[in-house]
């Protein structure tokens, strides 16, 4: 071939390079979420990112379990079925730790994204080893949802300062009604790491009680989970609604808003929808105070967060991450307010968005939720020192399946079919045997 | 001859029947009623959503708006008649070798492919999962419809070798002493007189494949997506969505509900074929 031809394809070669790189391709992303009202207004609004860049969304909507062990097994196994994930602060740290979750660091530098304007703390909880993992949607702690009629007829005062778990069961065991089809108090007690472990580990924390000791050793065999344990078989017991083992967050909430609980420690996320008065028949007769404390006050209140990453297999990581930073911006957020109410804005993220006067305005709870949440360390999470992070949790992927099994423990120990030295003690067993499965105990 | 009935055990009998096949019936006749329910009233006490509460086609209209129906419908049409007809042309031929020139071994071979059923589908998921992204079939109608073919042959092969061993063998040597090919024994011969047994088999892979729910949700993301999918979207552990996971539940099983009832009389006929002797 003669120079003056290679010369000439050459020059054809970058000319068709620099047109194609010039040319912005729309791009399909895949999206994988749960079902809950946060997420289904994205979807409502997620056109307006669409038409403004032309690339395309696929959502794959799942029940959140399913989710998990869907977006669990696609990210082990590199398969590249999404793009965009959503994850909360249990999987983010484990998998960003893993190598499995794009890093987000860039986010920092972008001055219209203002990525410092998420509280820190929630930024933290998406992060592993100093990188950002995931940017969060909305990000959650538990406290006590109290009907302030109820209160007023059993001529109780609301407390204004934390109370513990014992003041609390006596204001339970008071407005405990259920002639009248008013119930003292609802608890979850569906069994599950991510049902009725979210509460009872609060609770737990709160009696003094931690998962392990240093060395990694099981502690549920520990007088401080006998204490709570117990305490919280009889407040259900005494003060609870019947068949509590079948109640999970969801079925609480459809109790609460009914008018059936009078309290109802869980999450802050619940407040929205409890407080709008087109969903709920308590909206105007619902306030709110911190969950209790006993022993301690450390812990006594979950973290949790619902995010969005991008895993390392998808091959659209920059559109997706473009997604990303319009899905999370102050901008979204003041959208979801001004098309969906400003109640509905997902809390607990943006420090802009609950200074926002017109939230305040529309929710002035958002003031307690935000004050709730930055009560909460999650590195910080007991009253004696543990080697792990998370409150309601313990971050280290052992923890789902030994959270599960104890929740099922719980569960029993509830429903009466077994004592809660029995429960314990199983718990106890699984617990060694996992950890020594998996090396934490020599 | 009959064995004399009384009335009153007829009507017991009826009564007991009836009863249990309210029983079985009243899960699907309840997620009837809650997809024409508002939020609000799926959730009240039983009498209450029954008689207190008005009835609305509102749960169906915000289904139809948030998912592509179609989408899910086609890929479940295409998944679950792909299958059956591939597993078809396969199990044809391994049923009418097994039951018109068995070996010593053919009694093990049906029995080992028996027991692959007997294997948690969790057991093999992860291998499964790996071959498919490295051919590159994740999230495809054409490996769903093959997985969901291998996964029902077992069935149909077992089915189709039950209904040709009904076949007196007698007549196919006829066909092959007329000069019959194997390819026309097959056809014209074996396939025209097992036809109700072949139909009840083709019915019975159509609503396995179109209920399957482990594979489909598993190996799929969007674009292969089948009605199963299209359900488990509306399931969420926060949030009340029991009227639209119900409509959802409707829109997804009523195709193959309305098929069943229409082909009932083939599916008995087919199912109980060889039965009584």
């Amino acid at each position: 071939m003669s120079s003056k031809n290679t010369l000439l394809n050459t020059a054809v070669g970058f000319g068709f390079a620099a047109a194609l790189a010039s040319t912005a391709v729309a791009e399909e992303i895949t999206i994988a979420t749960v079902n809950n009202a946060d997420m289904i207004v994205m979807q409502k609004l997620s056109p307006q990112w669409e038409e403004a860049t032309g690339n395309t969304i696929n959502w794959v909507v799942l029940e959140e379990n399913v989710l998990r062990q869907r977006t669990t097994q696609d990210i082990a196994t590199g398969g590249g079925s999404f793009d965009i994930m959503f994850i909360g602060a249990y999987e983010t740290p484990i998998w960003g730790a893993n190598g499995w979750l794009t890093s987000l660091n860039e986010f920092y530098d972008d001055p219209d994204y203002d990525a410092n304007d998420i509280f820190q703390l929630v930024r933290n909880g998406l992060s592993a080893d100093g990188n950002l993992y995931a940017v969060p949607l909305y990000s959650e702690t538990s406290f006590t949802f109290y009907r302030t009629d109820l209160f007023e007829k059993a001529g109780l005062t609301p407390p204004t300062e934390q109370i513990t778990y014992t003041e609390f069961a006596e204001l339970a065991a008071k407005l405990h009604d259920p002639e009248n089809g008013v119930f003292g108090t609802c608890q979850r007690g569906k069994a599950g790491w991510g049902e009725n472990m979210a509460f009872v580990g609060t609770m737990a924390n709160a009696f003094g009680a931690r998962w392990f000791d240093m060395e990694w050793n099981p502690q549920l065999d520990s007088p401080e989970w006998n204490a709570a344990i117990t305490y919280y078989v009889d407040l259900m017991t005494n003060s609870g609604p019947p068949g509590a083992t079948a109640n999970g967050h969801n079925e609480n909430r459809a109790l609460f808003k009914d008018g059936k609980c009078a309290t109802w420690v869980d999450a802050t996320s619940a407040a929205n929808d409890v407080r709008n008065p087109n969903t709920s028949n308590v909206a105007d007769v619902t306030d709110f105070f911190q969950a209790p404390k006993q022993e301690t006050d450390k812990g006594t209140g979950w973290f949790w967060s619902w995010a969005l990453a991008i895993p390392a297999s998808s091959q659209k990581a920059d559109t997706a991450k473009d997604f990303l930073k319009w899905a999370t911006s102050k901008e979204y957020f003041q959208m979801v307010g001004d098309t969906e109410g400003w109640v509905a804005v997902p809390s607990g993220t943006r420090a802009s968005i609950h200074e926002d006067p017109r939230l305040l305005e529309a929710a002035p709870f958002a003031e307690t939720i935000k004050n709730a949440i930055f009560s909460v360390d999650p590195a910080d999470p007991t009253r004696d020192p543990v080697p792990y992070t998370g409150v309601q949790f313990v971050a280290i992927p052992e923890f789902q399946g030994i959270g599960n099994y104890v929740g099922q423990q719980v569960a029993a120990a509830l429903a009466g079919q077994m004592t809660v030295e029995q429960a314990l003690a199983n718990s106890q067993q699984f617990a060694v045997r996992e950890m020594t499965k998996a090396g934490y105990i020599k | 001859m009959a064995r004399a009935v009384s009335r009153r055990t007829r009507l017991t009998n009826t009564a007991v029947a009836g009863a249990l096949g309210f029983l079985m019936f009243f899960p699907i006749l309840w997620i009837l009623v809650l997809a024409f329910k508002t939020e609000e009233d799926a959730i009240r006490a039983p009498l209450e959503v029954l008689f207190g509460s008005g009835w609305t086609m509102e749960s169906f209209t915000t289904v139809q708006e948030r998912s592509d129906y179609f989408k899910h419908f086609s890929n479940s049409v295409v998944i679950s008649l792909g299958s059956t007809l591939l597993g078809l042309l396969v199990a044809v031929p391994a049923a009418w070798s097994m039951a018109f020139v068995p070996s010593k071994h053919t009694r093990n071979v049906l029995m080992w492919m028996l027991s692959t059923k007997m294997l948690p589908p969790v057991g093999v998921l992860v291998p499964i999962y790996l071959i498919f992204r490295d051919l590159d079939l994740l999230d495809s109608r054409f490996g769903l419809t093959v997985v969901l073919m291998l996964i029902n042959l077992p069935i149909i092969i077992w089915m189709l070798y039950t209904y040709f061993r009904e076949i007196p063998g007698e007549i196919l040597e006829a066909a092959r002493m007329d000069g019959a090919t194997l390819r026309e024994e097959i056809l014209y011969v074996l396939t025209p007189m097992a036809i109700p047994g072949i139909a009840s088999t083709v019915l019975l892979n159509i609503i396995l494949a179109w209920n399957e729910a482990f594979w489909t949700i598993n190996l799929t993301a969007s674009n292969a997506a089948p009605l199963t999918q299209f359900i488990t979207s509306y399931s969420s552990p926060e949030g009340l969505f029991y009227a639209k996971l119900s409509a959802a539940s409707v829109m997804a099983i009523a195709p193959i509900l309305i098929m069943g009832w229409f082909s009932q009389k083939q599916l008995v006929r087919g199912l109980t074929f060889g039965a009584v002797k």
